[in-house]
């Protein structure tokens, strides 16, 4: 049992007490746009985490993970465009066309390991793009914009700023929640246990692909909740969010805040896309300097931000 | 008829142009275990080098072949510089490392050309249609297209598999360890595959640039085709790669051409309408799904090492 008490769980309380303050600072400095900026963070923090839960814990490299965004977005957005502007309603709807799709696309691309299951579940991703490019009706290429954004019967009011960050908050740290009870549970250790030596579990007795393919559709559908927060966030939604340098970004933010933790990819989430904000104040060019920054991070910074903390403990 | 012919041919070309592409990236995979995203890239520079040697020299084959020359040795500085530091490392650190190189190659572009595209003109002997068959014409530069990638292709299976380095760089892929000991410089070979499947990248490039136009983003979405196609044949097969290329430029081209009137035939004209574009575009990744289905490491799997 590693102790309670150590830099890592510090910085990440850290985090949930900042995102938790922030709308105070915001409202003091009268700094709108930094809330602006911290909800879109805190959902792509969100569609981070799961992505974490198959790549870091179950071993499955999905680069198609956008897609669920694209998903949950449009469900939002389509629902709305035809009149059904009830978040009961729009949001089921998402989490279940999410998990759909990724239990489709998961029993396919289950069949393959390594390379191929990178390259297929990005070929899909870009499939489910070019289906929204196409669909006319919905705005096609344009994107669609959204006009009301979920009603939830006066329970919460989306419009307003304030109540809104603290809903994507509470989904995002209900999410970490739930991937920690996942991580943590019977199903978690057999996943984990895939994820080291398939070979092994399935001597035992486990059925492999059952216990991934569950794990893909959970995660899957995670992210389809994220997705339609973005879509309520920017309201608006357009194939752009699913396009597969979107998939990158969340490998990237896994990767950069260390897969297999937590609250790593949160974190990476936020530095990622602070850094993403700060370059691109700073020059027109940032992805001169962010390309090979990722390309340093790979050859040198192994474990990412969480496994930079964990030697920083001599652990 | 005629247009079924046309098309035919213009699948034939798209196919092609697609092998090119899957070939590097299948050559790069199959031999140095490498997963190279920044493949796109590549063929984005190979359009840009074009475009601006042929406007300096005037001359569209000398710029052409300044092109080629000018992406191999990116090509093989990229290689010696960054991505040979990575040979071995998890296939995930090879998508990352490269995803960055994209949105590095991407800014540059935009820094060096700025933020609109070029155009590529051909010269005059180019754009005349030549009659293929009594009473069919076909644009001599797509025909000119299929004809030099049939001869890199045949090229490279004879260079593959008749001559000593290809026979190097096939034990290459077999045992790394084996033929460095026996002394041959293994990371040279290295350098020299990267180099070569940057020059096909690269010749690709400059092939579609006068068809599109040359733009910021334009590997993007023909490497994701390509990822495709080495599925379909196999990681690692150049032959697999060669047949899904070709089946993958016909369905997609025919597919887009056709599917809307036969979708008219069987729904009312407006669901037609709206279902045709997004299902034509799906029809290779129901392609791809199908394949995996049967057969799952792809239709011409290479060898396990």
């Amino acid at each position: 049992m590693k102790a309670l008490l150590n830099v890592r769980n510090a910085v990440a309380a850290l985090l949930v007490a900042g995102l938790l303050l922030l709308p105070l600072y915001s409202s003091l400095s009268g700094n709108v746009f930094v809330l602006t900026l911290f909800t879109r963070i805190v959902i792509m923090a969100l569609a981070a985490s799961s992505l974490n839960l198959i790549m870091g814990y179950g071993g499955m490299m999905s680069f198609g993970h956008a897609a669920y965004l694209g998903i949950g977005g449009y469900a939002v957005g389509i629902l709305a465009q035809e009149g059904i502007g009830s978040g009961f309603i729009q949001w089921p709807v998402a989490l279940a066309a999410s998990a759909l799709y990724a239990l489709v696309i998961g029993a396919l691309s289950l069949r393959t390991r390594g390379v191929y299951f990178i390259m297929i579940t990005l070929a899909f991703a870009q499939m489910a793009y070019y289906v929204a490019s196409g669909l006319s009706r919905y705005g096609g290429d344009d994107g669609l914009t959204i006009y009301k954004r979920s009603e939830f019967a006066g329970l919460i009011n989306l419009s307003n700023r304030v109540q809104f960050y603290y809903l994507c908050l509470a989904c995002l740290l209900s999410g970490v929640f739930l991937i920690w009870r996942i991580v943590n549970s019977r199903f978690g250790m057999v996943v984990q246990g895939l994820r080291s030596n398939e070979l092994r579990m399935q001597a035992i007795g486990f059925p492999a692909k059952r216990y991934q393919l569950a794990c893909f559709v959970i995660a899957g559908t995670i992210c389809g909740l994220a997705g339609a927060l973005l879509a309520d966030n920017t309201d608006f939604i357009s194939p752009a969010v699913m396009y597969w340098t979107r998939s990158g970004d969340l490998m990237v933010m896994v990767i950069l805040g260390g897969m297999g933790t937590l609250f790593g990819p949160a974190i990476g989430a936020v530095v990622y896309l602070l850094l993403e904000e700060l370059l691109s104040q700073i020059t027109e060019y940032s992805g001169l300097i962010l390309g090979p920054l990722l390309l340093l991070i790979v050859l040198f910074g192994r474990g990412g931000i969480m496994g930079l903390l964990g030697r920083f403990e001599g652990g | 008829m005629l247009l079924l012919i046309e098309q035919i041919l213009n699948g034939l070309q798209f196919g092609l142009l697609l092998f090119l592409l899957a070939a590097g990236l299948t050559l790069v995979f199959g031999i140095m275990d490498f997963v190279n995203l920044a493949h796109g890239s590549l063929y984005m520079m190979g359009a840009y080098f074009a475009a601006t040697f042929v406007a300096w020299t005037g001359s569209f084959l000398l710029g052409a072949i300044l092109a080629l020359g000018a992406t191999l040795l990116l090509g093989i500085v990229l290689e010696f510089t960054a991505l040979r530091h990575l040979y071995g490392r998890d296939h995930l650190d090879h998508v990352l490392a490269t995803f960055g190189l994209i949105l590095f190659f991407n800014e540059a572009v935009r820094l060096i050309w700025g933020p609109a595209g070029l155009a590529l003109p051909l010269p005059d002997w180019l754009t005349v249609p030549v009659v293929i068959l009594p009473g069919v014409h076909y644009p001599a530069y797509r025909l000119a297209i299929i004809v030099v990638a049939l001869a890199v292709a045949l090229l490279l299976y004879l260079g593959v598999m008749r001559t000593r380095i290809g026979m190097l760089i096939r034990a290459g892929a077999s045992n790394r360890e084996m033929i460095g000991a026996l002394g041959i410089n293994i990371k040279l070979l290295y350098t020299l595959v990267f180099g070569l499947g940057a020059a096909l990248a690269g010749l690709a490039g400059l092939m579609e640039a006068p068809i599109l136009t040359v733009q910021i983003g334009m590997g993007e979405n023909i490497l994701i085709l390509a990822f495709v196609v080495i599925v379909i044949g196999g990681i690692g097969s150049i032959r697999g790669a060669f047949v899904a290329a070709i089946l993958v430029g016909l369905i997609d081209t025919l597919g887009r051409a056709f599917l809307p009137n036969l979708l008219r035939e069987i729904l009312s004209s407006s669901a037609a309408s709206t279902a045709a574009p997004a299902l034509s575009s799906m029809l290779i990744y129901l392609l791809m799904a199908m394949v995996l289905v049967v057969r799952p490491e792809g239709l011409f799997p290479a060898t396990r090492r």
